[in-house]
């Protein structure tokens, strides 16, 4: 029993995690309607920044300086070649993303070269031992993080006029825009946010406790999870992000402790194909309906 | 004049050719109407006010429109709105998962925050089934009650110029002849209408001035009394057998003011797109 509390704590600490990926790309997806396969490469850049400024200036400020970075370059992307094609077809600003994506990970994994450094210097390898539970402090700390940062972004969503506008662009963009609503504005902030969501991600995915691994390839490779996570949930669902990260979360965490650590990677898409032909549209996902 | 459109002529992509030289004049304070059946060029005429004809992969190629002189051409959506120009467009298109509450917010949005509350009290008086129904969603609301919220929600804004896209489009008569009364009680309290309508006779009954469409061009223009009345309009627009043709469309116009306009060859409909 013990095992399985400590199985579930961690497992849904790492999905904190991978909601907030997911929700990052949710969101741009919902405001902008680009699948947004930079998505691992915006976790790498604020990683890198992060790893670069840490030894001087503190772990706090060089989190800081990375998610903002993650952020700017969301928006840097988003401004350069998303906004000058609103009638671009989704697909092709889609590989327009791939492209992104391959370029900045394969030069901030060449400027790292063999380094492998690791974030989350105040939290990680430093687990809490309840009677005889062990519980690792990253996954506790991603947890309520992300709690944090959900229920924000929800409230923003729900009470704010960004969020309403979004909420009216994602829906039917020509009728935002004949209410007057910005459509650049939003989509602008949509990458922004989707970026520090990457960029807060990192700090707890380049740990020991999360991944066993520092900043690399790997990472990028895990982050990739958020896909799955935001297809399970539904691509236009921000709801839907945060509870398929939590599947994807538990998944891993369960496949690993109770059939073997190399089936729970597998198992994650072996979820997401099992939701897929119960629920084409994901579990939260807005179904395609198709008068004739 | 409060709106001027000027020989304007709208393309979809390089060949479709929506609206060719066409001229519409809306009066500060009045009702103008631009009838016309499908493939006419009326929502098209409405998108190159409110400029989102790119959206549609469509552009102005010639003409003007202008704004009590100021040239709306060079503005985009978003500026239009803010200048007074607002448009419900046709089939609604409220936000479905929204609430009532939220999608009048929407419409509020570009307005200062101090005058959002009393412009929201005001559609509420106008459209009392609204505050009734304020926390529903708006996708359950039956089909009058989302035209309702589209026309309130282009109200929030406090615009000079209302411009309606078919607002009695799939509606009972009742529901219908309520939306014609709603139309005047905001022309009466100082906004001016551009009414896009199939049905004349709706139309006909709210309007001052008609301007008549056909594939793209105009084809009559004058003052309602005078429109209703003229055996142009049911040769040009019903002919003879509309569903919406009213008894008295159907009388002798004989001695009307109404002008036809350069007369139009007769084209497929189905090479126009509007």
């Amino acid at each position: 029993m013990n095992t399985f509390i400590q199985v579930m704590v961690n497992g849904l600490g790492k999905g904190a995690v991978y909601a907030l990926l997911a929700l990052g790309f949710v969101i741009i997806f919902k405001a902008s309607g680009v699948l947004n396969f930079a998505h691992g490469s915006f976790v790498l850049l604020g990683g890198y920044v992060a790893v670069r400024t840490q030894d001087d200036l503190g772990f706090t400020v060089s989190a800081i300086l990375g998610v903002a970075t993650a952020g700017l370059g969301a928006l840097f992307i988003e401004r350069v070649l998303v906004a000058r094609r609103p009638l671009a077809d989704p697909i092709a600003l889609a590989l327009l993303t791939i492209g992104v994506d391959v370029i900045l990970t394969e030069e901030i994994i060449r400027r790292l070269g063999v380094e492998l450094p690791f974030l989350g210097r105040p939290y990680d390898g430093k687990p809490i031992q309840v009677g005889d539970i062990t519980f690792f402090r990253t996954q506790l700390i991603a947890l309520a993080v992300g709690a944090v940062l959900v229920t924000l972004f929800f409230l923003a969503f729900r009470l704010t006029g960004w969020g309403v506008a979004m909420r009216a662009q994602a829906e039917n963009r020509e009728a935002a825009a004949l209410m007057g609503i910005r459509r650049g504005r939003v989509t602008a902030a949509a990458w922004v946010i989707g970026g520090v969501l990457a960029g807060v991600a990192v700090l707890f995915l380049a740990t020991q406790d999360f991944s066993g691994s520092g900043l690399s390839r790997g990472t990028h490779a895990i982050a990739l999870v958020a896909f799955p996570a935001a297809i399970i949930g539904g691509l236009d669902s921000t709801e839907g992000a945060i509870v398929g990260g939590a599947i994807v979360g538990l998944t891993e965490a369960l496949s690993a402790q109770y059939i073997s650590f190399e089936f729970s990677k597998v198992a994650v898409y072996v979820v997401m194909l099992t939701v897929l032909i119960v629920r084409p549209s994901g579990l939260f996902g807005t179904r395609e309906r198709t008068r004739v | 004049m409060l709106l001027q459109v000027s020989d304007l002529t709208v393309r979809y992509g390089r060949t479709i050719q929506g609206l060719a030289d066409v001229d519409v004049d809306v009066p500060p304070g009045s009702v103008t109407a631009v009838l016309g059946a499908n493939g006419a060029g009326k929502s098209t005429l409405l998108r190159a006010i409110s400029n989102t004809l790119p959206l549609h992969r469509g552009k102005v190629t010639s003409g003007s429109i202008t704004l009590e002189g100021r040239d709306l051409a060079k503005l985009d959506p978003a500026e239009i709105v803010m200048a007074g120009v607002v448009q419900v467009p046709e089939g609604r298109q409220v936000f479905t998962t929204m609430s009532v509450e939220e999608n009048l917010r929407a419409g509020g949005l570009i307005v200062a925050k101090e005058k959002r509350e009393p412009a929201r009290d005001r559609v509420f008086e106008l459209f009392p089934r609204l505050a009734e129904r304020r926390t529903q969603r708006a996708g359950l609301l039956s089909g009058g009650e989302q035209q309702m919220l589209a026309m309130g929600r282009a109200l929030m804004s406090s615009p000079r110029l209302l411009l309606l896209d078919e607002p009695s489009l799939g509606l009972a008569p009742k529901m219908i002849t309520l939306i014609g009364e709603i139309i005047r009680e905001i022309n009466a309290a100082g906004t001016a209408v551009l009414l896009v309508e199939q049905n004349a006779a709706m139309a006909l009954k709210v309007a001052e001035d008609v301007v008549v469409l056909e594939v793209g061009r105009l084809a009559l223009k004058g003052r309602a009394a005078d429109v209703k009345d003229s055996p142009e309009l049911a040769a040009l627009y019903l002919g003879g057998h509309g569903d919406s043709q009213d008894d008295t469309l159907s009388e002798s116009a004989e001695g009307t003011d109404a002008e036809p306009a350069t007369p139009v060859a007769r084209r497929t409909l189905s090479k126009w797109q509007g």
